[in-house]
């Protein structure tokens, strides 16, 4: 084990994933396939997105249980407004508009009002979803009208024969890796994140680097949503209300992002989102019953986690912070 | 003397009943009829609304008795069974006449049912059944669906019709009433066709992303698979997108309510074929049941009624503009 104590909780999920892979190349003919990866990788791009999204507010030492809420609705009211006649660059635009404030909103919630992320999130993702059902939406699918047929492409085209999410997914990657790792504002949200009251004391203006993080996760969540409309012509609403978001979080965390904040990056989420992907595609290469994949899958993620418990023990400071 | 009498009475008499037919006869069923319905109370507990199937019915059931001064009342549990059997149980207390279920699986509310039942409550079951049986269950036989689907299945993709033989399937929820009974009968017609191969069997959750990333793992796999029968049209759509981005032509067939979005589906090509259970008929089915369950005005539980509702096969070359309904106030 201790020749194991180098290894971070990356390197080890990484090291399933490739076990994994293996394993399938070996059992699964048809798994290591170019088609198959690629598809892979497709089905998972969105999630992978979300990750990004989910990752920026963890590192910042807060969370977003309102982020696919927010997706869900924002979307599904650009696409009624489609089809209610509005122009498609109207409605992206009020679309995105919407889900800006209502991140901003979160935002100062979290940073002024000083609620606990885990609730003000909570309260706004309930309070999303059901305004956007009352008020905005008829029906829990939104199908994609005629007039967006041209977002169709986000979702269901390709370049040199790759997938468009992936592209997006890779994108959004790029944007958030250099974000955390060149721009000013990148910095202090780890810094924040890291440890609030010595950012405060050094200057780094605190409160409004919390309501950014939340904005930021209100921009990437809209985009995924729009990957997710145009790859099956419809926005279910429904995902507001599932589990989903949890997978979100434990792509995230499964990557080594700590939810006390401060370290991993994106790559941490993508090596958590490749795991997730090569599950659920073998699994489901193997037709293994949904049932038994859920079990299979809280194995694997329980397995990571505990050899990251026994690899990496809790030191003085997460010991003193608490996770959340 | 007594001729001009006769004669006189006789006129009288015509005239009388001349007078009589001029302003009508009144029908004596009338009266009992609207009195009988005059402020009785219906609930409706669908698993959610907001989708073409339960918004549907309520839409039906409002047009059918509402002008007959009965009011309909909606409990939305939104997916949730727990919030679904709490209404059920506030019900029992309220005492409406009737209430109409919408069960999500078919051991939730079997308990909730009978209590109702016991309580003098009329209970109509719609689409998916409890294993509890009530005063009427009106929907699918999803059983003889399956077989049909089945049918059709081997039909298009036996060997000997020239397909390959090979089969998915996408479910919904697999405790769903409509998943276990129709998987019932899918198997038993494939049970008996060794030459149809059923690849992949999974369950979606009635999502489309989940429907399009099984899909598509499931073409890549079998290149050469022939259909793919999903249980629900607007799940599906995700399916039809996996199809179209594989490029392979695999015969999609769904089912549904028969909403219009299912034979634009058809007519653009999303969907090979849809089985439709039309909704307002359904609709108007129960609203037949609750009036005559009310006016009989036996106590609640004597009979059980199973009104199954007939299906249409409709593919792009069968579809007639009847075909589909379009909800109310919608489009």
């Amino acid at each position: 084990m201790r020749a194991l104590g180098h290894l971070s909780q990356e390197q080890i999920v990484f090291g399933l994933a490739v076990l994994l892979c293996i394993g399938f190349a070996i059992a699964l003919p048809g798994f290591l396939t170019t088609n198959n990866l690629l598809n892979l990788v497709r089905s998972v791009s969105i999630l992978g997105m979300l990750g990004v999204a989910m990752g920026l507010v963890v590192i910042g030492r807060g969370i977003d249980l309102s982020l696919v809420a927010l997706m869900a609705v924002s979307v599904a009211w650009t696409l009624q407004l489609v089809a209610n006649g509005v122009p498609l660059h109207q409605a992206v635009a009020m679309g995105l508009a919407f889900s800006l404030v209502t991140g901003t909103i979160t935002g100062c919630l979290v940073a002024y009002v000083e609620i606990p992320a885990i609730f003000a999130t909570l309260a706004m993702g309930t309070l999303i979803y059901g305004f956007g059902r009352y008020f905005l939406l008829r029906l829990d699918v939104v199908y994609m009208p005629e007039a967006a047929r041209h977002l169709l492409w986000l979702g269901q085209g390709t370049i040199y024969g790759v997938p468009v999410p992936i592209f997006v997914f890779a994108g959004v990657c790029l944007m958030g890796y250099l974000f955390l790792r060149y721009t000013r504002a990148g910095h202090y949200l780890r810094a924040v994140g890291d440890n609030l009251l010595a950012a405060r004391i050094t200057g780094i203006p605190a409160r409004p680097v919390i309501v950014m993080q939340y904005v930021l996760s209100s921009l990437i969540g809209f985009m995924a949503g729009m990957v997710t409309a145009a790859s099956v012509a419809s926005m279910n609403t429904r995902v507001a209300i599932s589990t989903y978001v949890y997978d979100v979080i434990l792509v995230v965390v499964l990557g080594g992002i700590g939810l006390s904040g401060g370290k991993g990056g994106i790559r941490n989420v993508i090596v958590g989102t490749l795991l997730i992907g090569v599950l659920l595609n073998g699994m489901t290469i193997m037709d293994i019953q949904y049932t038994v994949q859920n079990v299979i899958k809280g194995i694997i993620l329980l397995t990571a986690i505990v050899i990251d418990t026994i690899v990496n023990p809790r030191d003085e400071q997460t010991a003193q912070q608490g996770d959340i | 003397m007594r001729l001009i009498t006769t004669t006189l009475l006789a006129t009288a008499v015509t005239l009388c009943a001349g007078a009589a037919f001029a302003q009508g006869i009144d029908d004596p069923t009338r009266e009992p009829y609207y009195s009988a319905f005059e402020g009785k109370r219906v609930a409706y507990i669908p698993v959610a609304m907001g989708f073409d199937l339960t918004e549907g019915w309520a839409a039906g059931l409002k047009e059918a008795l509402e002008p007959l001064g009965m009011t309909i009342d909606i409990r939305d549990p939104n997916w949730s069974t727990d919030a679904g059997a709490q209404a059920i149980t506030s019900l029992i207390s309220e005492k409406p006449d009737v209430i109409v279920v919408h069960n999500p699986d078919v051991q939730s509310y079997a308990r909730l049912l009978r209590r109702a039942e016991e309580a003098g409550i009329y209970v109509v079951q719609v689409n998916m059944r409890s294993s509890y049986s009530t005063d009427a269950f009106i929907g699918a036989d999803y059983v003889g669906m399956g077989q049909r689907i089945g049918e059709r299945l081997v039909e298009v993709c036996s060997p000997a019709n020239g397909g390959s033989g090979k089969v998915a399937i996408t479910q919904g929820v697999l405790t769903a009433a409509a998943s276990v009974y129709q998987m019932q009968g899918i198997q038993n017609v494939l049970s008996q066709h060794d030459d149809i191969q059923i690849v992949s069997n999974q369950a979606a959750d009635w999502d489309g992303t989940k429907a399009k990333n099984i899909a598509a793992t499931v073409i890549q796999q079998h290149p050469d698979l022939c259909a793919i029968t999903g249980f629900w049209d607007v799940m599906d759509v995700g399916t039809a997108a996996a199809i179209k981005e594989s490029g392979k032509d695999v015969y999609l067939l769904t089912q549904g309510g028969g909403n219009q979005m299912a034979c634009d589906g058809l007519a653009n090509g999303t969907y090979s074929e849809v089985v439709v259970y039309h909704v307002p008929g359904q609709a108007r089915d129960m609203a037949t049941m609750i009036k005559h369950l009310i006016q009989q005005g036996q106590p609640a539980g004597t009979t059980k009624t199973t009104l199954f509702t007939p299906l249409d096969f409709v593919t792009k070359d069968n579809m007639t503009p009847a075909s589909c309904w379009s909800l109310p106030g919608l489009n």
